[in-house]
């Protein structure tokens, strides 16, 4: 394998984890936008998603059409719920507290996930095989494009919600200034929820795609949703295009980084660049004004 | 020194200092000395990292680091290169309070919680560098071999005389907080907790109390660190995981944002719980979850003042007549 070909394959893997990464942070942005609060359970929505589409498809045998559906649906299921009992029920609204009480949740979760699946590590089959394809020299697994294409409808749907679609508007309005969307008549509570149920499904999509190359287990949610965090800040929080670029940069960094350098901090890298990011521009890539100085 | 302390807590620090000498001379047993001392250490970090929480309203999840920071420096300075442990440790906590300054400065200078995203990113690198420098810190292994400390020819080698000295310092550490607390900078704390900006036009300059407070808690989880590593003599990556940042952060919570003794009053409660549950490692990360969880959402005053201010508005509202419904 020459060189040219091994910077395409690493690409082809960049990309692939950091479609994941923007996912996880267009969840991220979507919370935030709705109530102003980092949402730690993200990471939790990623696991239950391939845990779910374990269980769904490996254990119970639906098919992988409706396991994913059903996998999607009870994540987000769980998200809404998140918000209608804990985030609604606390008695202090204070973002520090709410903040807090999602980094509870996710160890819940997490120690839940634990107790129900175990700590080992669970394999879920491709989606069509594991024929691979080479392009310009690289191997790509037929998961590769299914994540590719998975991820591209998500970003499209999205897009389509947001701008085209009253609810979604609504989410927007709410998102820019929520006395002003109450105002208009708007059920601002139901556009929490709602962000809540989607950043939960869209985590799921998350795990779920992403769980028959890397395979899943009840804390592989961690360390994707703290890069996903990462690519959010990396591309402007509360923006979602900062978040895809955000997410595809990462990524392709991270498979660079370790391919041509050494893989022993991969991991750290991410957070390198979190931090450089927080000191040197905070806005992110995309971002603009939110985090002034005063 | 006193003069600035209430009357109560002087009280309450005599009574404290009293349990410290004579609890060894009482408790025989050695694991409940273990656990106690496990406490002292804890409460060194929550009671700094309340600083930061209750009165300056910033979150930090990166306190993991510094305790680990002061652990790894005592630990391969004394004894890699033979340095003197006790003036190591006051390196350690400069050097730990160097590094939040860096860490903290550029984040704190920010509007909204960029601290808690600053210090998380922070503390995960210095995970991965404790497990992957495996030349300097012995990797995932852990690091064996720490000398004890010692005074003149009194060693501290066993858990009853680390006792005392663990103690102690939780002690000093307690009192600079009243001390603190209650002092001119302890106010302009409140302030900048109440509101930022009013505080701000009132003169308090709030972005350098912000960062002294982090980079003294930092220090504080520093000092445990290296009290810990002399103590256990063996120190691993996971002792100072992100894992246990979310602990004593669940302390501080428990224990009621912004005070020092439900500092100490929660990194008691939840390290004796964290210990009963220690049967199976999946108990622990439910347990402390749900706790936390819980106390947020009823509680959020934490978990002695939450209960005190229920009490209390039971016994007022039996006295009020409820209003008639028609």
């Amino acid at each position: 394998m020459d060189f040219s070909q091994q910077i395409s394959q690493y690409v082809i893997s960049g990309l692939t984890i950091g479609a994941i990464y923007a996912l996880v942070a267009l969840g991220y942005n979507i919370v935030h936008n709705a109530t102003g609060i980092v949402n730690f359970v993200q990471g939790e929505f990623v696991t239950l998603g391939g845990m779910m589409m374990y269980t769904y498809y490996t254990i119970f045998k639906i098919p992988l059409l409706f396991s994913f559906f059903l996998s999607v649906a009870t994540v987000t299921f769980i998200g809404a719920l998140i918000e209608r009992g804990p985030i609604r029920v606390a008695k202090s609204k204070a973002i520090i507290i709410l903040v807090f009480i999602t980094i509870g949740l996710s160890s819940t979760i997490r120690g839940t996930a634990l107790l129900i699946w175990g700590p080992d590590n669970m394999p879920i089959p491709s989606f069509s095989g594991e024929k691979v394809i080479r392009v310009m020299g690289a191997a790509i697994l037929p998961q590769h494009l299914w994540i590719f294409a998975i991820t591209i409808g998500v970003v499209i749907f999205l897009q389509y919600f947001f701008h085209r679609t009253l609810v979604g508007k609504a989410m927007r309005a709410t998102a820019f200034n929520r006395r002003a969307a109450s105002l208009v008549g708007i059920n601002v509570n139901h556009m929490i929820l709602l962000s809540f149920a989607m950043s939960g499904g869209l985590g799921a999509i998350g795990g779920i795609i992403i769980a028959p190359i890397t395979t899943t287990s009840y804390d592989t949610g961690i360390m994707l949703s703290l890069k996903g965090f990462s690519a959010a800040i990396l591309g402007g929080y509360g923006n979602s295009t900062g978040a895809i670029l955000g997410g595809l940069i990462l990524g392709v960094l991270e498979s660079l980084g370790a391919g041509l350098i050494s893989s022993k901090f991969k991991n750290a890298l991410a957070f390198f660049i979190l931090l450089l990011v927080l000191f040197f521009k905070p806005t992110g890539l995309l971002g603009h004004g939110e985090a002034d100085r005063v | 020194m006193f003069s600035i302390i209430k009357k109560r807590e002087t009280f309450l620090l005599v009574i404290f200092a009293l349990a410290i000498i004579l609890i060894p001379l009482v408790v025989k047993n050695k694991y409940y000395i273990i656990v106690m001392n496990v406490v002292g250490l804890n409460t060194i970090v929550v009671v700094g990292l309340n600083l930061l929480i209750g009165f300056a309203g910033q979150i930090s999840l990166g306190h993991a680091a510094f305790y680990g920071l002061g652990a790894y420096l005592s630990a391969i300075l004394t004894t890699t290169y033979g340095f003197p442990p006790w003036p190591t440790i006051v390196l350690a906590m400069i050097v730990t309070g160097m590094v939040a300054y860096f860490v903290g400065y550029p984040s704190l200078k920010l509007k909204g919680h960029y601290l808690v995203m600053a210090t998380l990113g922070f503390s995960i690198i210095v995970n991965i560098f404790m497990g992957e420098l495996d030349q300097i810190t012995g990797g995932p292994s852990g690091f064996p071999g720490i000398p004890h400390l010692s005074i003149g020819r009194l060693v501290f080698d066993n858990d009853f005389k680390n006792f005392y000295l663990i103690w102690t310092f939780a002690f000093f550490c307690i009192l600079a907080s009243l001390n603190l607390v209650n002092s001119r900078v302890g106010r302009a704390l409140k302030a900048i907790d109440g509101s930022e900006i009013a505080a701000n036009t009132l003169g308090v300059d709030t972005d350098r109390y912000k960062v002294k407070v982090f980079v003294l808690s930092a220090m504080f989880a520093s000092l445990a660190g290296s009290l810990y590593a002399h103590y256990i003599v063996f120190i691993s990556p996971r002792n100072f995981d992100f894992y246990y940042s979310i602990q004593v952060v669940t302390m501080v919570i428990v224990g009621g944002m912004g005070s020092v003794w439900g500092a100490f009053f929660g990194a008691s409660l939840l390290t004796v719980l964290s210990e009963i549950l220690h049967v199976t490692e999946k108990f622990n990360i439910i347990a402390n979850g749900v706790i936390l969880t819980l106390v947020l959402i009823f509680l959020p005053e934490g978990v002695a003042v939450g209960l005190f201010s229920l009490y209390q508005r039971r016994k007022i509202s039996s006295l009020i007549v409820p209003p008639q419904k028609n």
